[in-house]
């Protein structure tokens, strides 16, 4: 009887630290890093808190949302309005959280003329439509395309935001391995077009505007410079205040939590 | 000394499990290669079943994060073949040459100095190489378009002939040193009965030595393109991955990508991506890479093979 009674309160115990001290995220791997480093830190700071953050992508963040298997799903992007409507039909409330700004930077060789380009012309480029920089605007020379190898958050991104769904880049087109590596090669290189994370462009090389907008930490938030996504988390219904989600959350606002985001190249956003 | 029949049982036993020992301890190896075959196969199958095998040999089109996916891995196949080739053939007259000079030419206090100097080329990581590559070769190749007659325009320094150059330098301690031995091992007597026929050294160099450590030269230059072409990280930092054929195709100016690269590059979240195909592909590409240093395996023992019986019958 004893044994039994030790065992009902072991699992009522275990039930209130399920409620109270886990926390499970799951979603983008553009947002999994912001993630990671949030739960790193809050859980240094809050010894017994246990939150894992799984990284399947944005579709499968929604999913675990809409099947109670996430606390919060990590989204680099809006929902789906298919993922809207099959998430009210279960009775699930997605609400959104912006975390961060997230930018591409589209950088050439600090000795070109060329200044800005529009998105669609940097598409052109990336298609292999434009082949030579006198024809946007620039010297006789043979233009070499730098993307990000096919496996990085950030060529997604960059595909998503201006080649689009069906572009594809062209076959010349060199890969690197990191920011870093693109930022090298294009300051080697006169002829060079890449693009790279917010917090990789220094003086090294120069940042284009596009579609007249230079881009900056002002821009992003402005929401002005084309090529830049929201980040978002999203729990089921507003969480309530002092919940451990709640003050997940709020890192985003707090000065560690802006440093992290600005140190992983992401732009934080402002306070309201 | 008379044993007892016990004795002699207990040192047979003993004599048999030593042997046992040593023979497991050699299958290890020959079972390890076995198990990497086995199991890269088996994930290569899943591929070529699910997507057959004339998009993989015959298409150029390599767009693996495409919805749909396309796996036509021709140029990467090229790439890789035009990389490693240009490799040896730059590097094999230089090795051999420099073969010669330490095994025959050279006093021996030089050759103390040179060898291990040589040798050292082989202790470099290959990521250094890579480093070079791209810091140094890249930048110098691109100045170098504009002194080239008809103001050439070298686009980007980071190209197929980049890569060969680097992956030439590491094959080199390779081949200068199992040639240097080759050469060594032809023996003295050979050269000291050339001499006494009245042939003068670089007589005896050309038409004795020479073809005698032929066989031991051309393992040599096998072991140099395996080198090569199983290189990754250099291949990967200064080939510029990109997936086409030069054109013409032996512009080695322009950038290609290897499959030992297209594996490093695409491992990293291949199965997570675009589902398995991609996945396993990676593993069709090895296992093709697997099977040509096989083949070139086979072929140099046969070769030598060969070369030794007509040295011995001629």
């Amino acid at each position: 009887m004893k044994a039994s009674w030790f065992i009902a309160l072991l699992v009522a115990a275990g039930a209130a630290a399920h409620a109270e001290d886990k926390l499970v995220l799951d979603g983008s791997t553009t947002v999994g890093p912001i993630a990671k480093a949030f739960a790193e830190t809050y859980m240094r700071q809050n010894p017994g808190v246990n939150i894992t953050v799984s990284e399947s992508g944005s579709g499968n963040g929604a999913k675990a949302l809409l099947n109670g298997t996430c606390d919060i799903a990590n989204l680099s992007r809006h929902l789906k309005d298919t993922e809207q409507k099959a998430m009210e039909e279960k009775g699930v409330k997605p609400v959104a959280h912006v975390v961060a700004f997230d930018a591409l930077p589209v950088i050439v060789h600090p000795s070109n003329r060329v200044k800005g380009l529009t998105v669609d012309q940097v598409r052109d480029i990336y298609t292999g439509k434009v082949a030579n920089w006198k024809e946007v605007g620039g010297g006789d020379q043979t233009i070499v395309v730098i993307s990000r190898d096919t496996n990085s958050g950030t060529f997604e991104t960059f595909k998503e935001m201006v080649l689009g769904k069906d572009a594809k880049i062209v076959e010349s087109a060199e890969y690197a391995g990191s920011n870093g590596g693109v930022r090298q090669r294009v300051q080697m290189t006169k002829g060079a077009i890449g693009y790279a994370g917010l917090g990789f462009v220094d003086r090294s090389v120069k940042a284009l505007e596009i579609n007249g907008v230079a881009p900056s930490a002002e821009s992003v938030i402005a929401k002005q410079y084309p090529i830049s996504r929201e980040l978002f988390m999203f729990t089921n219904g507003e969480p309530k205040a002092e919940s451990l989600a709640a003050k997940f959350l709020g890192l985003s606002q707090t000065e560690k939590g802006k440093e992290i985001i600005e140190e992983i190249g992401y732009v934080p956003v402002p306070a309201k | 000394m008379i044993l007892s029949s016990g004795e002699r049982a207990r040192r047979r036993i003993v004599q048999l499990a030593g042997r046992l020992f040593l023979f497991s301890v050699t299958s290890v190896a020959a079972l390890a290669v076995m198990a990497i075959i086995f199991f890269i196969a088996r994930d290569a199958v899943p591929f070529f079943t699910a997507k057959g095998v004339t998009e993989f040999f015959f298409s150029t089109a390599w767009y693996p994060s495409h919805q749909p996916p396309q796996f036509g891995a021709a140029a990467i196949f090229v790439g890789s073949l035009l990389v490693t080739f240009t490799a040896v053939a730059l590097a094999v007259p230089p090795a051999v040459f420099a073969a010669f000079c330490l095994s025959d030419i050279l006093p021996f206090s030089v050759r103390q100095v040179l060898k291990p100097v040589i040798e050292m080329l082989a202790a470099i990581p290959s990521v250094v190489y890579g480093f070079f590559a791209l810091t140094v070769v890249a930048p110098f190749l691109q100045g170098a378009g504009a002194w080239l007659p008809g103001n050439f325009e070298i686009a980007s320094g980071v190209n197929a002939l980049t890569a060969s150059v680097i992956l030439g330098v590491m094959a080199l301690p390779t081949i200068v040193s199992v040639s240097e031995d080759a050469l060594q091992a032809a023996g003295r007597e050979l050269r000291e009965g050339s001499y006494a026929l009245g042939a003068t050294r670089a007589e005896t160099l050309v038409k004795v030595v020479f073809p005698a450590a032929m066989s031991g030269i051309f393992s040599a230059v096998l072991l140099g393109v395996m080198r090569a072409l199983g290189e990754t990280m250099v291949v990967w930092m200064a080939s510029g991955n990109a997936a086409q054929i030069p054109k013409p195709w032996y512009n080695l100016l322009q950038p290609v990508r290897t499959l030992t690269a297209t594996i490093a590059g695409d491992m990293g979240e291949a199965d997570q991506m675009t589902g398995s195909a991609h996945y396993h592909v990676l593993f069709a590409m090895g296992l093709c890479l697997l099977l040509f240093s096989f083949a070139c395996n086979l072929a140099g023992e046969w070769i030598v093979a060969r070369q030794r019986k007509r040295l011995r019958g001629g």
